[in-house]
């Protein structure tokens, strides 16, 4: 019996090569292929406000950029310091909430309370999250989202800030344009700040103690430590979104600790592309309009939502953006065997 | 040289639970040395140098480095002062090319304070040093080898990635656990001109080894061990001539053979 074997081959392409160097600025073409997927796709963002046509879906942008920045944490600390993080929930709520306070408590503008919020509420989290930094395996995960549901509870047990009524009349942002232009520049900035991030020499210490933690201790250097930076970098990334939300919405409520804040960053990472960083951008601009659709449907949507992931996850698990890296990048072939 | 041995172990004794693996050992290792431990498998080499470099907690017992009391720090900080170490199993980043992977101990604070290898106390471009280091350690600077990714390397350069990793410290000590196992005769033969340049270069060297006849020709002494207890310590000639060394733990034709070679 003869059974003839075929195996898929991948060759970079010829132009990929060229742009790997300095030659890349040889020529326009390669210009173009290093920068035009980046120019899309800031272009891309920059222009969505303009081509929404209401003012509901303009507010889901801005929604969809609060979500980008929660999936693009649980990214860059999932696959690049391999902590498994369900605490957007936490992240969202501590920086909401410190907020809300600062601005009706100490009547500061939304342009004193977001940067505060992020880098306070950074420390809250991290602080919050310090215990279980020493360990291995699935604790970090369980103690992350173990505290936005018990913080939830504790807020409604004790009815400080606000019960569950949560805090009202919120300053908001002024003007909507201010609005969604300045979630979408966060958006940018912590995108390609990430990407240059892991590339960078603490980078490649992240991915380090993510490959192998027993080696980075034999070198010298504290995994708890980076592990902390890391996810003070991550926290900052959600507590700036969570800093958003209420002066979006110009109310702050127990709302925010949910659990979809968790459990849709993953979803979304799952649908763009895992370890990509721009993946779970992409994830997040596909999901949260298709979960606003599906409003109509009410409950029902669940099922709809819960059938686009169970499709992905079995035809394209590697996600959007793995796939699209590679046709861009390599062309493929049959070849006998 | 100073009179005071650079590394003393003081009656290290570790217990899992009701099992002693390391019961009072006691070893002073001097600067400069190379020093050997040899013993089957299961008794205490990997728990007491585990002990040593903090990577698990001992239960009772001390270390000392150049007099002052290490026992008890974590890892990290023994990594810190100069005590490295090579991982029975190797531990390299198997994701990034072998430059890349001395990014990361050249990114420690021993390596910025020291700069690194060779360096004399400023470091430069990191990637520059890591591929440095890479030539010194056998990896020919031109070919591709540097660049690869670690995964498809073979066991011989995961060794020497592994003693690599601790070079960069700019290390006084280096426990290698079983660096000459799983490689071939002729990598070992380059690996140990190696070892002896090493020590050549001042650093102090603790082997742990189950390749007697290679152990025997590098190191200055002998430390065996079995069932966690130190059975004999001396010169590699002392311990092949021993009685007790034979019928406890080598078996007297394998001593012949070793003998016959040395």
């Amino acid at each position: 019996m003869n059974i003839e074997q075929r195996r898929k081959e991948r060759l970079d392409r010829g132009i990929k090569v060229r742009t790997d160097g300095l030659y890349a600025i040889m020529s326009w073409r390669e210009l173009s292929y290093l920068t035009l997927p980046r120019l899309v796709l800031i272009l891309g963002m920059l222009a969505l406000p303009l081509i929404m046509p209401s003012m509901y879906w303009q507010r889901v942008i801005s929604i969809v950029c609060i979500y980008a920045l929660l999936a693009l944490s649980f990214d860059f600390l999932a696959h690049f310091v391999g902590l498994v993080s369900l605490g957007g929930g936490l992240f969202i709520g501590v920086g909401g909430y410190l907020a809300a306070i600062m601005n009706t408590h100490f009547g500061m503008l939304p342009l004193l309370t977001i940067p505060i919020a992020t880098v306070v509420g950074a420390g809250i989290c991290t602080l919050f999250l310090l215990p279980c930094l020493p360990l291995r395996g699935v604790y970090f995960a369980i103690v992350s989202l173990m505290y936005p549901l018990a913080l939830a509870r504790v807020i409604v047990a004790l009815d400080i800030l606000g019960g569950t009524d949560g805090i009202m009349g919120i300053e908001s942002f002024g003007n909507r344009w201010v609005e969604q232009y300045f979630v979408i520049l966060m958006v940018l900035l912590f995108l390609f700040g990430a990407r240059r991030l892991v590339n960078l020499d603490i980078g490649l210490v992240f991915r380090a103690v993510k490959d192998n933690d027993q080696a980075v201790r034999a070198s010298g250097m504290s995994i708890t430590f980076y592990k902390a930076v890391a996810v003070f970098i991550a926290s900052a990334m959600g507590c700036m979104g969570g800093a958003c939300l209420v002066h979006i919405y110009m109310w702050s409520g127990i709302s925010l600790l949910a659990l979809d804040f968790s459990i849709l960053p993953i979803a979304a990472t799952v649908i763009g592309g895992a370890g990509t960083l721009v993946g779970p951008v992409l994830g997040c601009l596909i999901l949260v309009p298709i979960s606003e659709l599906l409003r109509a449907f009410g409950t029902l949507r669940i099922v709809f939502y819960s059938l686009i992931l169970v499709a992905f996850i079995v035809f394209r698990s590697e996600g959007i953006m793995v796939y699209g890296q590679r046709k861009y990048h390599q062309f493929e072939r049959w070849v006998k065997i | 040289m100073s009179n005071q041995p650079i590394l003393q172990v003081q009656d290290v004794t570790k217990a899992f639970g009701g099992v002693i693996a390391v019961n009072r050992v006691s070893l002073d290792v001097n600067e400069g040395e190379i020093v050997g431990i040899i013993g089957p498998n299961g008794s205490g080499k990997t728990t007491l140098i585990n002990c040593v470099t903090g990577f698990i907690k001992m239960t009772s017992g001390r270390v000392l480095f150049r007099g002052k009391d290490i026992s008890g720090k974590p890892a990290h900080k023994i990594a810190d002062m100069g005590i490295t170490r090579t991982f029975q199993i190797m531990r390299p980043y198997y994701s990034l090319p072998c430059y890349k992977n001395l990014v990361i101990p050249l990114f420690s604070p021993r390596a910025k304070r020291t700069g690194g290898w060779r360096g004399g106390g400023k470091l430069g471009d990191r990637d520059t040093v890591g591929i440095d280091i890479l030539e010194e350690i056998g990896f020919e600077r031109d070919s591709f080898v540097p660049y690869k990714i670690a995964s498809t390397l073979p066991t011989g350069y995961l060794k020497r990635l592994e003693l690599a990793r601790c070079l960069a410290l700019k290390p006084e000590i280096i426990i290698c656990d079983e660096i000459f196992s799983g490689l071939s005769m002729s990598e070992i033969a380059s690996m140990v001109p190696l070892i002896e340049r090493l020590q050549m270069d001042g650093i102090t060297l603790i082997m742990i080894e189950h390749r007697l006849r290679e152990l025997f020709r590098v190191s200055n002494r002998v430390m065996v061990l079995n069932f966690g207890e130190k059975v004999i310590e001396g010169t590699p000639e002392e311990i092949m001539a021993n009685e007790k060394v034979k019928e406890v733990y080598f078996g007297s034709e394998e001593v012949e053979e070793v003998m016959s070679h040395a």
